[in-house]
């Protein structure tokens, strides 16, 4: 048994299996960086952080004639969303029940799902820094109609290739912002979708949790998430009326090129 | 050419594990190559071939882990019952029986492709349908 203590669950097998199916479901539209950016491991939970190959001056040494540096490393996050579950609902579930209320599950992978590419897009205070905030190149203003995207994805695409910083690109779209595209058809019933995928010759991604859109190359090397543990959902504890799960993951996040995007302020 | 990788009718084994058995197949190719030239090398004496030798040796070495490393992410509980015996130091049997006992008496290798148990196994998903 690891620490996710999954086997002292009062859950059947065909139960968790259940619940893996629903969050692995309800997680995978919204995952947008990880459509995006570059990914390795999981290297597991015992995973505690990302080599940077960086250094940092020591003042003193142990002793005279020699000298010393700190290596600097990038501490992977924990995220986690807790949710609780109905004893009645995972047993009728068991009696074949094909509606079992999974909300608190549902919830708790969107709300994990947003954490992450806000972690990732906009950064986390004190612990990782975003593709925007990396980025040296000023937001450009989306403008508040959809119609009027392409104008600055292309110029986007083009700061980028001013840069030397091939595609093809990606573009993450904020959640009010992807709705707008997609029920938006530009004059002659063109789809706007398919405009900016043209443009970006690349995905265009629903990201739950990120402000305005972001476009990122996907030439590889230039963003790297990197996993300790993938998500997962454990046990925490329970009653007779309720089990008390989570949903977590453990990640650092790193920019290696800050030029290879562009922010759009919405 | 031959397919004798595969034990059951291929028309009836999935994609995946089509897959699996060639990389099995292959896995085993590059162990007896390892095989061969350890022999070959123990009995040649002109040292320009002995290098060639341990070179092509060593190539063979780095292709039995690439395909031991793919078949070790596909399938979890082999990847738990390795993880407990390779590179430990100690009684090689002991390793073994205590990592299978572990693997196959705790929450099982449940997890996708390598994951460990109770890891949804979603990883990347750059290239997924959106």
């Amino acid at each position: 048994m690891n620490h996710l203590l999954r086997s002292i669950a009062p859950i059947s097998d065909d139960g968790w299996k259940m619940l893996d199916d629903e969050a692995r479901d309800r997680l995978t539209p919204a995952l947008a960086a990880r459509k995006l950016v570059d990914f390795s491991g999981p290297h597991g939970w015992e995973y505690s952080s990302t080599n940077l190959g960086r250094t940092a001056s020591l003042g003193s040494a142990p002793c005279e004639g020699v000298t010393g540096l700190r290596r600097r490393v990038l501490p992977l996050v924990e995220v986690r969303a807790d949710f609780e579950l109905a004893v009645e609902e995972l047993r009728d579930a068991d009696r074949g029940a094909d509606d079992a209320d999974l909300e608190p599950l549902d919830k708790a992978a969107h709300q994990i799902a947003v954490a992450e590419n806000i972690a990732v897009f906009h950064g986390w205070h004190g612990a990782l820094t975003g593709i925007g905030e990396a980025s040296p190149h000023d937001p450009l203003p989306l403008g508040p109609k959809a119609d009027n995207y392409p104008r600055p994805v292309a110029a986007a695409v083009e700061l980028l290739l001013h840069n030397g910083v091939s595609g093809p690109y990606g573009l993450a779209l904020g959640g009010d912002q992807y709705q707008q595209v997609a029920q938006t058809a530009e004059h002659g019933g063109y789809p706007l979708l398919e405009h900016l995928h043209k443009i970006l010759d690349g995905p265009i991604v629903w990201a739950p949790g990120v402000s305005g859109a972001v476009v990122v190359s996907l030439r590889g090397g230039d963003f790297q998430f990197e996993s300790g543990q993938d998500l997962s959902i454990g046990y925490t504890s329970h009653d007779g009326q309720a089990v008390r799960l989570y949903l977590e993951e453990s990640f650092s996040f790193h920019v290696a090129t800050p030029e290879a995007a562009v922010a759009l302020s919405a | 050419m031959g397919f004798d990788q595969y034990h059951e009718p291929p028309e009836e084994l999935p994609a995946a594990t089509r897959t699996f058995a060639r990389l099995c197949a292959s896995l085993t190719e590059e162990a007896e190559a390892i095989g061969w030239y350890e022999q070959r090398i123990a009995v040649e004496s002109d040292p320009d071939a002995l290098a060639v030798m341990r070179d092509a040796q060593g190539e063979e070495f780095k292709h039995f882990s690439m395909d031991l490393e793919f078949l070790l992410r596909r399938a979890p509980a082999w990847r738990e019952i390795a993880q407990g015996i390779l590179f430990q130091p100690g009684d090689i049997v002991e390793h073994g029986e205590e990592a299978e006992a572990e693997t196959f008496e705790g929450d099982g290798a449940d997890g996708a492709g390598g994951y460990p148990a109770g890891s949804l196994g979603i990883g990347s998903l750059k290239g997924a349908q959106l």
